[in-house]
């Protein structure tokens, strides 16, 4: 039997790929360690290396074929004491043919799992349709629109500037600051050494001399080096000084869980933050939150701490080509209307309660829902006014539940909503436990739809 | 195959000790009769006003931590008179009174904020400690020790972006000098080659810790070797020997050569902070101090020696005295912050969407 050479992933959070090249045609022997292919993610160009030795019989995706899912079955390699006879199935010919004809292939389960590839990358399931469509229709990824964000700044003020870790020549170890460096050059675009607590705090002196600086962090993990600065430094300056000095400093970079990366590197940090007077906490779902708020931030005069979510850059939505619009910070969002219950939620939770709200439309179960976009100044009336009309709030958020931003937004709910409360709040959030490796147990412990659906059918009256 | 370096590490750098060298070779300042005047009337205010401030904490008019800056004060004076004020920046810890004195800052503004009254430099919101002066840019003032290193970096960075030809001198004392972000900043300042003079001020103590029992390397002017930074060691009790560090120094630094470290050797004669009854060093180590090696002493000196008047120097003290005394009192009767002062500055932007936070005296009804 030949062995199934199949789409590798090549980062925890890949899902599809392109498959650029292939280096070895059809026939060609093959030794352990030769390039076989080349595949591009959204992020970068990788080589595909063989393990085994023997002849490449077949190649059952061509080059160029692009949104190949991970696991296709993408070549056939014979092993070298096997004999000629060949027993493997069509290769995807065409991806219009493919595209257009899913079916015909050999092997539908596998070989045109990448057949539904013409399809500009689709919004996320959870989408709900319509709600985010505009004029223009052109869809963008997160990671997009946080660069165009961040170059469309860098173009309008010259005092704005990027420092991280492998933010220039390497792109971006998430591939957000993708193509700065070539547009801005060096001075703008700094590669810092891994050295945390003294790059935030490079940054925040910066700040203080009048520059607006952009620090990435490459996680927010990686920040608790540098939480002084954030904290000590930035957060408390203008107070400090009287209103003298200011510290228009935006720290930037993906929190909260990725992917199979386990507990050091899966944590959500926005109650940190949010809980300190003097930072702007702000935490997107869609692209066009993602862009007008990094705007917003980058023209603040104050300190902004600029949550994005890895599991969120590759996820496309609608945005209007001419979209340079600047969104208000402190300004929460409903993206789904609903008069039974409100979901209030940040981040990639938005996703979960979007897809939680389909399900419970589904049982007659109208669900609101409450995108924050600002952990920080929290947009109390906004909360308050869908209580108002709802009656009920659940709180969904990617994080742990202890001294959460959901345990805030529920002491909001006590405090101030008291008479519109016809059933405890309640609050979805991960396990109370680091984040655990298995992939079984990673998913037990955060959250999702259902948990958010089950928490509604409790407090929802039949 | 990796293969150690052809050249000598130090091949690529003029020499580490150069700026040292070029220092040894003549380490005092030729401070024309006026500038040395200048020094001792600096000096003497710095001295006084601590003194004075000591006295209002002991009175308990002045709260929380307060370090002071006598015996120190030659550091400051030393390097920040060789500073341009148009362009150049300076930050330090919290040991800060004296810096800012050094700038010209006006001593009641400075003292009302020790005092926590609304005419304070930082409107009493931050105290001995937290204390700027964006105008003269002197950004500060900060309370984490060693954070003002890294800070430093930034405005130096700033320096460099804007091409203005300032250099950052940043200050801090052997005690921050074991902080890891020190090392990082002195790293980036390097590969970077940002316009920063390190500078620090080796008291002796890091709070009550002598530099024998926390550092393995005691010489600190040698700790930015690791980074080809180079070092110089002052005598930090010397305001001529300071100041002529300090003119070797910028123009290095100036020049586009990237950071100096220098050391300046000096002694303070108070405890860490107010609270601090320094049980650990002796009182002959302490006098010794004052009575030798004493800056503003061994300025009068050469002020006598340079036929300067007694007179004219008692002239001096008593118009300082008067000076310091007017601080006091401005920061004793000035009014504290209003209570609305507790909401403001905490952030500079509105941001329309959100409801204001309920303050805690509504709260508690």
């Amino acid at each position: 039997m030949p062995v199934e050479l199949k789409m590798p992933a090549l980062s925890p959070t890949m899902e599809e790929g392109t498959l650029a090249r292939w280096l070895k045609r059809e026939g060609d022997s093959v030794a352990p360690g030769d390039i076989l292919a080349e595949i591009e993610t959204d992020k970068a160009t990788m080589e595909f290396e063989a393990v085994d030795e023997g002849v490449l019989e077949r190649i059952a995706v061509l080059e160029g074929t692009e949104n190949v899912k991970v696991g296709t079955v993408i070549a056939f390699l014979r092993g070298a004491d096997e004999g000629e006879a060949s027993s493997t199935p069509s290769p995807v010919r065409e991806e219009a043919a493919a595209a257009s004809d899913g079916g015909a292939s050999g092997d539908p389960e596998k070989s045109t799992a990448d057949a539904a590839t013409l399809v500009p990358a689709p919004a996320h399931a959870s989408h709900p349709a319509g709600s985010h469509r505009t004029a223009s229709g052109r869809t963008v990824t997160v990671r997009e629109a946080l660069r165009d964000a961040m170059a469309e700044e860098m173009r309008r003020d010259p005092r704005v500037f990027v420092m991280g870790e492998e933010v220039a020549q390497y792109q971006g170890a998430y591939k957000v600051t993708q193509g700065l460096l070539d547009e801005f050059g060096k001075k703008r675009v700094i590669d810092t050494p891994i050295t945390e607590y003294g790059f935030a705090g490079i940054g925040t002196g910066a700040a203080m001399a009048g520059l607006r600086p952009i620090v990435e962090f490459m996680t927010f993990n990686f920040a608790m080096q540098a939480i002084d600065h954030i904290v000590n430094s930035a957060a408390k300056t203008n107070y400090m000084s009287g209103g003298q000095m200011r510290c228009p400093v935006v720290f930037r970079g993906p929190n909260g869980a990725a992917s199979r990366v386990a507990a050091q590197h899966s944590q959500n940090f926005a109650p940190w933050y949010a809980s300190v007077p003097g930072l702007v906490v702000i935490a997107p779902y869609d692209a066009a939150d993602a862009k007008g708020l990094l705007k917003a931030a980058i023209r603040s005069e104050d300190p902004v701490v600029f949550l994005e979510n890895e599991l969120l850059y590759g996820r496309s939505f609608a945005l209007d080509e001419d979209e340079e619009q600047v969104l208000p910070i402190g300004k929460a969002k409903i993206v789904r209307e609903g008069r039974d219950v409100t979901l209030v939620s940040y981040s990639i939770g938005v996703g979960f309660a979007l897809e939680a709200a389909e399900t419970l439309a589904a049982e007659g179960i109208e669900a609101e829902v409450l995108d924050l976009r600002t952990i920080r100044p929290l947009d109390r009336q906004a909360i308050l006014d869908s209580l108002a009309r709802t009656n009920r709030l659940i709180v969904a958020e990617e994080g742990w539940p202890t001294c959460s931003v959901a345990s805030e937004v529920m002491a909001l709910c006590m405090e101030e909503g008291f008479d519109d409360l016809d059933a405890p709040v309640l609050r979805v959030c991960n396990e109370d436990v680091p984040l655990p490796y298995a992939a079984n147990l990673e998913q037990l412990a955060l959250i999702n739809a259902d948990k958010i659906v089950a928490a509604a059918r409790r407090i929802c009256p039949k | 195959m990796s293969k150690p370096h052809d050249s000598a590490p130090d091949a690529q750098v003029p020499s580490l000790r150069s700026l040292q060298d070029q220092f040894a070779s003549n380490t005092r300042y030729p401070a024309s009769a006026d500038e040395k005047l200048a020094f001792y009337r600096q000096m003497l205010l710095i001295r006084r006003f601590e003194e004075k401030a000591g006295q209002l904490y002991g009175l308990g008019l002045i709260g929380g931590f307060c370090h002071l800056y006598i015996g120190q004060e030659a550091v400051a004076i030393g390097l920040q008179s060789a500073l341009n004020p148009e362009v150049d920046s300076v930050i330090t810890g919290y040991r800060d009174h004296g810096h800012m004195l050094a700038y010209g800052i006006d001593p009641k503004i400075i003292m009302a904020e020790l005092t926590g009254r609304h005419s304070g430099i930082s409107r009493g919101k931050g105290g001995s400690m937290h204390m700027f002066s964006t105008a003269h840019k002197f950004y500060g003032g900060h309370g984490i020790v060693g954070a003002q290193v890294a800070l430093g970096g930034g405005l130096a960075l700033a320096h460099q972006y804007n091409e203005d030809g300032g250099l950052c001198l940043a200050y801090f004392g052997d005690g921050a000098a074991n902080q890891g972000q020190v090392y990082e900043t002195f790293n980036m300042a390097a590969l970077w080659k940002l316009p920063i003079v390190f500078v620090v001020e080796n008291n002796r103590y890091a709070m009550g810790t002598a530099v024998e029992r926390s550092s393995a390397e005691t010489e600190f002017h040698r700790r930015g070797a690791a980074f080809r930074i180079p070092g110089m060691h002052v005598d930090g009790m010397d305001v001529l020997q300071v100041r002529q560090a300090a003119e070797v120094a910028f123009a290095y630094v100036r020049d586009g050569n990237g950071p100096v470290l220098m050391e300046c050797s000096t002694y303070r004669y108070r405890g860490h902070s107010m609270s601090d009854p320094a049980k650990y060093r002796t009182r002959e180590e302490v006098q010794e101090f004052k009575e030798q090696r004493d800056p503003i002493e061994a300025i009068k000196r050469l002020l006598v020696e340079d036929g300067t008047a007694e007179d004219d120097l008692r002239a001096i003290d008593k118009e300082i005295r008067a000076i310091v005394a007017a601080a006091a009192d401005f920061a004793e009767t000035s009014p504290e912050p209003e209570p609305e002062e507790l909401y403001t500055d905490v952030l500079v932007d509105s941001y329309s969407g959100s409801a204001p936070a309920i303050p805690a005296a509504e709260h508690a009804r």
